[in-house]
C-alpha cells in the first residue's frame, strides 16, 4: 500500500521505513480509557495525541495527520461519526488518515453507521492490547478489520432474501467466497487460519475482506439500514 | 344586567389559576411579545399598559396585530381590550359600544359572548384581577341602557329574546371550548401535554383538571340547554299545548341522552384508564432511556476498563464481566421468548453460565433468526454447544472462546472454537463419555451431527449441525 502521508516520515524519520512506528491518535471522551490505551500501545505504536471532544479531535487530527485514528463510537456532540465526517471534509481525499472504530457496545446501528461513514474497521473495547496493535497495523496498511461480531452483522445484513430486488448486484450481494471468509471471521478465525482453511493466500483473504468493506460502505441496499435499525441489540 | 350576570357566572367556573396559553410559539413571534417580559408580574403589568394604547405601537408596525383577548387588562374577559388593540381604537370606546349595543335586542351581549368564545387569550400573558370599579361602572351603564330600551320598545319581541338566548348558548359553548384548549404546558407540566392529538384528554386525566372540567362541562351544558330550549319555545307557534310539547320533546331527548350515557360510560371509563396507563408507561420508558444512556456512557465504560486492566480470570475481571452482562441484558432488554431470537438468547445464557463458572470469556455471534417450531431440538443444540464451551473452558487453557451460530433455511449450525492446546481426537480414550455422550450422542439423537476438529497446539473447533425439517420452514 502506498502511503501518501506527508511530513510524518521526515519528522520522526531516523528509523528505516519498514520499521517505522505508526502514528496513532486517540479519540474518546473517557480520559481513563485514553490513558489505559496509551499505556498499552506504548510498545507498539506512537500515540501522537488524544482528544476527548469532537471539535478538539477534528482540529488535532487535521493538524497532526496521524496514520490511524482510534475512534470511540459514542461521544457527546455526534460521536465518532461526527469526527469522521468533519475530518473527511477538511482533508483532501488523498490524505491517508484511517479510522478504526472502538466501542463498548455493539449496537448494529452504530457500528454499521460508522463503517458506512468511512471507518476501516471495528473492534470492541475489551480487545486485548496485542490484538488492538494488530488491528491498527492492518488498518494502516489499508486493510479492513472485522471483529467476529461485525462479521456476523454483515452476514446478517447481506443475507440472501428471496424477494429482494437488487439495485446493483455487484454491490448489493456478497460472493460465496466473501461469505465463507466472513463466516470464518465470525467463528473467530484469524486471517492466517482462514487462508489455510480455504487454501488461499493471506493477501487474498485481505482482498476479500476489503471488498466486503467496500460493499458495506457503498451499497444502497435497503435492508442494510432497516436491518441495522431493527436490530438494536448487543 | 344579563351580560354582567353571565360574565360573573362564567368567571366563577374558571379555576383561578388557568392561563390560556395553548398558542404556538410562532404566534408569539408575530406579535413580538418580549419573551422575557412574560413571567414577572411587574413586566406583565408594563406590557398591559402598553396594550391599552392603540395597536401598532406594541408590535412591529409592518405586521397587523393578531386578534386576541387581553386577560391582563380585562374588565370582563378582555374582549374589548383585545378588539381595541386590534382595531386601533381607544378601549373605552369599544367597551361603550358593547354596552350601547346591549340595547339592540341584546346584540352587545351576543357579540361579546361570541368573541369571548372564539378568541384565544394572548399567549404568555398573566390574568390580572378584574377592576371592580370599572366593572360596576359598566354594569350600571348596561342597566341604564336596558332600562331605556325597555321604556322605548316592547321587550317581548321575539328577536330580542332570540338575541339573549343565542348569547346564552355562545357563553355556554365558550365555557366548554375554552376548557378544551386550556392545558398550559408550562403550568400543568408534562401531564396535560401528554396526550398528543387530543390535548383535552390531558385535561380530563389530570386529577385537579378533571373536577374543573366536569364543573365547566355541566355549567356550559346547562347554559346551552337553557338557551336551546328557550329558542325552541320562543319560535314555536303561540298556544298552550306548544310549551308542553317542547317539554315532552326535552324529556324524550333527556331520556335518550341518559341511555347513550349509560352505554358509553364504561367504554369511556376504560378508555380513560388505558390512556392513563399508556401515559405512565411512556414516562417510565423515558426514564429508563435516560438511565440507560447514563449507564451506557459511564458504567459500561468503567466495566470495560476494569476488564482491560485486570488479568483475565481474576476475580475482578469476572465480576466486571458478569456485571457488564447483567447491565447489557437490562439495557438491551429483549422480549423474552421472541421466537426469532430464542436460539440467540439461549446461547447467550449458556455462555454466561460458562463465564461465571470458569475463568474464560465467551463471545457469542448469531446470524439469522431461528424458526419457530423447533423448540426441543434447538434446546438440544444449545445444550451440546454449552458442553463444548465447558470443555474448551476446562481443557483448552485459553482466555476466550468464540461461539458462532448461523440459521439457514434448511439447517442451524453452531461452531464453538478456541485457540488453545488442542488434542488428537483419534487418541481420545473411547471409554470417555464426556464428548461422545453429551455432544455427539445428543446431536445424533436429534437428527443432527457433531464434528470435532482439533490437533495438538492448534486449538479445537466443535461443529454442530442441525438440519431443519423442510416442511417447517419459516416463510421468508
Amino acid at each position: 500500500m502506498s502511503d501518501p502521508v506527508v511530513g510524518a516520515d521526515t519528522a520522526s524519520g531516523t528509523a528505516p521505513d519498514a520499521a517505522r512506528r505508526l502514528r496513532v491518535f486517540l479519540v474518546d471522551d473517557h480520559a481513563m480509557f485514553r490513558a489505559g490505551v496509551r499505556t498499552e500501545l506504548r510498545d507498539h505504536v506512537d500515540v501522537v495525541g488524544e482528544a476527548g471532544t469532537v471539535p478538539e479531535a477534528v482540529r488535532q487530527i487535521v493538524a497532526l495527520r496521524p496514520d490511524v485514528v482510534l475512534l470511540d463510537v459514542h461521544m457527546p456532540e455526534g460521536g465518532g461519526r461526527a469526527v469522521l465526517e468533519q475530518v473527511r471534509q477538511r482533508l483532501d481525499p488523498g490524505t491517508a488518515v484511517r479510522f478504526l472504530a472502538l466501542s463498548v457496545s455493539d449496537a448494529a446501528e452504530d457500528v454499521i453507521g460508522l463503517i458506512r461513514a468511512g471507518a476501516r474497521g471495528y473492534v470492541t473495547k475489551s480487545i486485548s492490547p496485542g490484538e488492538l496493535a494488530d488491528a491498527i497495523r492492518r488498518v494502516a496498511e489499508g486493510d479492513a478489520v472485522f471483529s467476529p461480531r461485525l462479521a456476523g452483522f454483515v452476514l446478517d445484513a447481506f443475507a440472501a432474501r428471496p424477494h429482494v430486488t437488487l439495485a446493483d448486484p455487484e454491490l448489493d450481494q456478497l460472493t460465496n467466497r466473501e461469505r465463507e471468509v466472513l463466516r470464518l471471521l465470525a467463528r473467530g478465525y484469524a486471517y492466517k487460519e482462514i487462508a489455510r482453511e480455504l487454501y488461499i493466500s493471506i493477501k487474498t483473504v485481505e482482498t476479500h475482506v476489503s471488498n466486503v468493506l467496500r460493499k458495506l460502505q457503498m451499497s444502497n441496499r435497503y435492508e442494510l439500514s432497516r436491518w441495522a435499525a431493527d436490530r438494536r441489540i448487543v | 344586567m344579563g351580560t354582567s350576570g353571565s360574565g360573573t357566572l362564567v368567571a366563577s367556573w374558571k379555576p383561578c389559576d388557568d392561563r390560556r396559553d395553548d398558542q404556538s410559539e410562532d404566534m408569539d413571534a408575530v406579535i413580538g411579545t418580549p419573551a422575557g417580559a412574560r413571567d414577572t408580574p411587574a413586566a406583565a403589568g408594563a406590557a398591559a399598559s402598553d396594550r391599552e394604547r392603540p395597536a401598532g405601537a406594541a408590535g412591529s408596525p409592518s405586521v397587523a396585530p393578531r386578534l386576541y383577548r387581553e386577560p391582563d387588562s380585562r374588565v370582563l374577559a378582555g374582549v374589548a381590550a383585545g378588539l381595541a388593540a386590534h382595531l386601533g381604537l381607544p378601549v373605552t370606546a369599544v367597551r361603550l359600544a358593547f354596552v350601547v349595543l346591549l340595547g339592540v335586542n341584546g346584540l352587545g351581549a351576543l357579540l361579546y359572548a361570541v368573541f369571548w368564545a372564539v378568541l384565544p387569550p394572548r399567549p404568555g400573558v398573566a390574568r390580572a384581577r378584574r377592576d371592580l370599579a370599572k366593572l360596576l361602572l359598566f354594569a350600571v351603564l348596561a342597566v341604564v341602557v336596558l332600562a331605556v330600551r325597555a321604556f322605548v320598545a316592547d321587550l317581548n319581541d321575539a328577536t330580542a329574546v332570540a338575541g339573549w338566548l343565542i348569547a346564552l348558548i355562545a357563553v355556554g359553548a365558550g365555557v366548554i371550548w375554552h376548557q378544551v384548549g386550556d392545558p398550559d404546558p408550562r403550568r400543568r407540566g408534562a401531564s396535560a401535554g401528554e396526550v398528543p392529538g387530543a390535548p383535552w384528554l390531558g385535561a380530563i386525566l389530570t386529577e385537579t383538571g378533571r373536577r374543573a372540567y366536569l364543573l365547566r362541562f355541566i355549567g356550559g351544558g346547562v347554559l346551552i340547554i337553557v338557551g336551546t330550549v328557550g329558542l325552541a319555545a320562543a319560535y314555536t307557534p303561540v298556544g298552550g299545548s306548544s310549551v308542553t310539547a317542547v317539554l315532552n320533546g326535552l324529556l324524550f331527548a333527556l331520556v335518550a341522552l341518559l341511555g347513550v350515557a349509560l352505554v358509553a360510560a364504561p367504554l369511556l371509563w376504560r378508555m380513560i384508564g388505558v390512556l392513563r396507563q399508556e401515559r405512565e408507561a411512556r414516562i417510565r420508558e423515558q426514564e429508563r432511556a435516560e438511565f440507560a444512556a447514563m449507564i451506557h456512557d459511564q458504567v459500561l465504560h468503567t466495566l470495560a476498563l476494569i476488564q482491560r486492566s485486570a488479568p483475565t480470570g481474576s476475580d475482578a475481571y469476572r465480576l466486571a464481566r458478569s456485571q457488564e452482562r447483567t447491565l447489557r441484558g437490562w439495557l438491551y432488554r429483549k422480549p423474552a421468548g421472541t421466537p426469532g431470537q430464542r436460539l440467540e438468547t439461549a446461547l447467550e445464557r449458556a455462555a454466561a453460565e460458562v463465564e461465571d463458572a470458569y475463568p474464560v470469556t465467551v463471545e457469542v455471534v448469531v446470524v439469522g433468526s431461528d424458526p419457530a417450531d423447533n423448540g426441543e431440538r434447538i434446546e438440544a443444540l444449545v445444550a451440546a454447544a454449552r458442553e463444548a464451551m465447558v470443555n474448551a473452558a476446562r481443557h483448552a487453557r485459553v482466555d476466550s472462546v468464540s461461539v458462532y451460530a448461523e440459521v439457514e433455511p434448511d439447517q442451524v449450525s453452531v461452531f464453538v472454537r478456541d485457540r488453545g492446546v488442542g488434542f488428537d481426537p483419534g487418541a481420545v480414550d473411547p471409554g470417555r463419555h464426556g464428548v461422545r455422550g453429551s455432544i455427539i450422542g445428543r446431536m445424533e439423537r436429534h437428527g443432527g451431527r457433531a464434528e470435532i476438529v482439533s490437533s495438538p497446539g492448534e486449538g479445537t473447533e466443535v461443529r454442530l449441525l442441525l438440519p431443519l425439517a423442510a416442511d417447517r420452514k419459516e416463510s421468508p
